[in-house]
């Protein structure tokens, strides 16, 4: 009865209802997924076995017993797989954060200067779009790398621009304030000043909205970041020690030294990703239609306004996307490194994977860096494109 | 190579698939006759070693071993391909069953003979890890390498070796690492490291290409034991024997006094050792799945390991390098073959 009541009812059947229908497919596939990973897995398990390879991560624990050129952190031979992927992906880090800023600050400004009404300046700009984009990266870190140690001097005949600060092909050496705990509250005060503009910030926005008074955030702003570190300084009995390098035996001892490596990766990706940049810049402030210009000088406003308020906010909507994409080339494009000798994470996980013969285990965990960085840079870029999208009322 | 992440989830999806097909003991050798050919990998920019020469034809003393395997196999040397192969990618090459066997002067250490599943075979170059500065730099001994920057290749035993070497001095260092060899010895011949650091071979066949050879001196310190080897999979017994003696045919061959021009007169010869060597006398051949011409072939076609050595990287070469532990061990070496029989 209940059947018969069931087949005779309105409701379609089961294998002609859509919804049902999409549910059963992706059933079976997630199934075939999880079956061809598992299998791929048992097998590939198997196989290490049977080739007596070890497994497993515990190679993370045992002592390195290689040497890593530049490390953020304290490393030597005696330390662990683990600590020294750990300096790999700091210098990773280090190079993709340092890269990502200068590249959207040189991008903007060549993007810009494409769209000069100066005859010269655009077609300069033009040009360097044109070179830098058409060369593969890898030759112009190759480039830039030999024309370091080619072109440079030895540490001994090393160039001195400045004193204090030698150029020679082990590097930019120059001289830094010798430690002195002073620094350390300097550096809390230009945080507190950080913090303190942005409020200034909000404040002021506001106090504009109600009252339209106008009040220069940026200049105050400016002075705080430079001032109160200085009194911080001259509170600490204002010392003028300064770690000096010099040459001894084969190199410069003390100071700050920047690498060829380093400068050449460094200039490589921002260089070469810079030439993206401008042209997303470009094509994002032309998008804004030049009314929108016209009609903002047509009240008044003053030319760094209408760049502010009318034009940056529309044009971001168009850059972001794109821009971001560009973010995470140069963080993918930073495993180039390996070739001209930066320890990069991959350069150092390569060498770990040679060192235990653990391919798969060090390529996962190559794959896994490389995820999270990218995601971490794609969840920050969506959540200022979100927050920079037009608000409609 | 932009492409990082989607390259390395092919390699690894790579792995996985390949491994399974490839492991089964005795299959290299059936494999191999299938193909028709040795897959050999080998350095690619190695003077003496492992190399193209002007003319596109691989020359080296690796090289010459991968022949000799061709040779026993195939009975003609030339059914081999060589893949050039940096120190960072052997050794996976090897264990993903890209190649059938390594001759790129890897030294035999335990954890390669067993956590990586490679099988070592016997030696054929005894090195020791050395260092090579400018001239000019005055230096006499290793010792006084204090504060240096050296070049050195990634992934190899150097690596470890020369981080050992300065723990153990309580001296400093810092290392430039580079994956290409042709890359690293330009970055030390322009002058970005004091010194370069490898198998003192190595250092010869670098200094043999350099702009200017005479500029450069190796210094006496050798700081490690480098016993290069051959390799294959582990786990593959029968192809295991058949590169092992495809190399000690080589150096028995010396010993026993066949050469490259002698060996087909003494086919005729009455000493059962070398009847039994060039398969006059039947079963060396059979034992190891080849024909029994195998050793005779290798020998016509490549050569005694004398004869190797000289032409590779023997004192008329550029490289000039001595035999020293290289020698039989019939004149003081460590060259050293169990008896064919």
């Amino acid at each position: 009865m209940a059947s018969r009541q069931h087949s005779s009812s309105n409701r379609t059947a089961f294998w002609q209802d859509p919804d049902k229908r999409a549910i059963v497919y992706q059933v079976i596939s997630l199934g075939i997924v999880l079956m061809v990973g598992y299998y791929l897995f048992s097998n590939t398990m198997a196989n290490l076995e049977r080739q007596n390879i070890a497994t497993g991560f515990k190679f993370l624990d045992n002592e390195s017993a290689f040497e890593i050129g530049e490390s953020m952190i304290s490393y030597s031979a005696a330390d662990t797989y683990g600590r020294a992927l750990l300096v790999g992906v700091l210098n990773t880090l280090k190079v993709s954060f340092i890269g990502i800023i200068i590249t959207v600050i040189l991008g903007t400004i060549i993007g810009i200067a494409r769209l000069s009404s100066n005859w010269l300046v655009s077609r300069l700009a033009a040009i360097y779009i044109e070179v830098l984009q058409d060369i593969p990266v890898l030759l112009q870190l190759f480039f830039w790398y030999a024309l370091f140690y080619q072109f440079f001097p030895s540490p001994r005949q090393a160039l001195k621009p400045l004193p204090g600060v030698f150029i020679s092909n082990r590097g930019l050496v120059f001289a830094v304030p010798a430690h002195h705990p002073v620094h350390s509250y300097m550096l809390l005060m230009a945080l507190a000043a950080v913090v303190g503009s942005y409020f200034l910030r909000r404040w002021a926005r506001k106090r504009q909205e109600e009252t339209g008074k106008y009040f220069p955030v940026w200049r105050v702003s400016l002075l705080l970041v430079i001032v109160l570190p200085l009194i911080a300084w001259i509170a600490g009995g204002a010392p003028t020690a300064m770690n000096i390098p010099v040459l001894r035996g084969f190199n410069f001892v003390g100071g700050l030294n920047i690498s060829p490596e380093f400068t050449a990766l460094l200039m490589g990706l921002v260089l070469y990703t810079a030439a993206f940049v401008a042209e997303i810049v470009r094509a994002g402030i032309q998008s804004v239609s030049h009314g929108q210009t016209e009609a903002a000088m047509a009240i008044g406003l003053k030319p760094g306004q209408i760049l502010n308020l009318v034009i940056l906010p529309q044009a971001l909507r168009v850059i972001i996307p794109p821009l971001t994409s560009q973010m995470l080339n140069l963080t993918k494009n930073s495993s180039l490194a390996v070739a001209i000798g930066f320890p990069d994470f991959v350069s150092v996980a390569n060498t770990t994977i040679n060192q235990t013969g653990q391919a798969i285990e060090g390529i996962a965990l190559i794959m896994a860096v490389y995820l999270i960085f990218s995601l971490t840079t794609s969840v920050f870029m969506n959540w200022y494109n979100k927050k920079s999208k037009l608000v409609e009322r | 190579m932009k492409k990082f992440c989607t390259s390395s989830i092919v390699v690894l999806i790579m792995l996985m698939i390949t491994l399974p097909s490839l492991l089964w003991a005795g299959e290299t050798l059936d494999s191999v006759l299938k193909k028709g050919f040795v897959t050999v990998g080998v350095n690619g920019s190695l003077f003496g070693f492992g190399q193209p020469d002007e003319k596109g034809v691989w020359r080296g003393l690796d090289v010459d071993t991968g022949r000799a395997v061709a040779a026993a196999v195939f009975g003609d040397a030339s059914k081999v391909k060589f893949i050039p192969l940096t120190a960072v990618q052997r050794f996976t090459a090897l264990q993903s069953g890209e190649i059938d066997l390594l001759c790129r002067n890897a030294t035999r250490t335990l954890s390669r003979d067993t956590a990586m599943g490679l099988n070592f075979v016997s030696v054929n170059y005894y090195d020791g890890q050395g260092f090579m500065v400018p001239k000019k730099l005055g230096i006499k001994s290793a010792k006084e390498l204090d504060g240096a920057t050296i070049c050195v290749l990634p992934g190899t035993t150097t690596e470890q070796n020369v981080a050992d070497f300065f723990r153990s001095h309580g001296m400093k260092w810092k290392p430039v690492v580079i994956e290409q060899t042709a890359q690293l010895s330009k970055a030390f011949f322009s002058g970005r490291c004091d010194c370069l650091t490898s198998d003192a071979s190595q250092l010869a066949g670098a200094r043999a290409v350099a702009p200017n050879p005479a500029d450069y001196v190796i210094l006496p310190d050798i700081i490690s034991k480098e016993p290069l080897a051959p390799a294959v999979r582990h786990g593959d017994d029968q192809w295991r024997d058949i590169v092992d003696y495809a190399v000690l045919a080589m150096i028995d061959a010396e010993e026993l006094g066949i050469t490259s021009k002698n060996v087909d007169e003494m086919l005729k010869s009455k000493n059962p050792k070398v009847q039994r060597f060039l398969g006059v006398t039947k079963g060396n051949g059979k034992a190891l799945g080849l024909d029994e011409k195998f050793a005779y072939n290798i020998i016509k076609q490549v050569g005694n390991y004398g004869e190797v050595f000289e032409r590779n990287v023997g004192v008329n070469t550029p490289l000039g390098l001595k035999r020293g532990l290289n020698a039989l061990w019939t004149k003081g070496g460590l060259m050293y073959s169990p008896p064919f029989k």
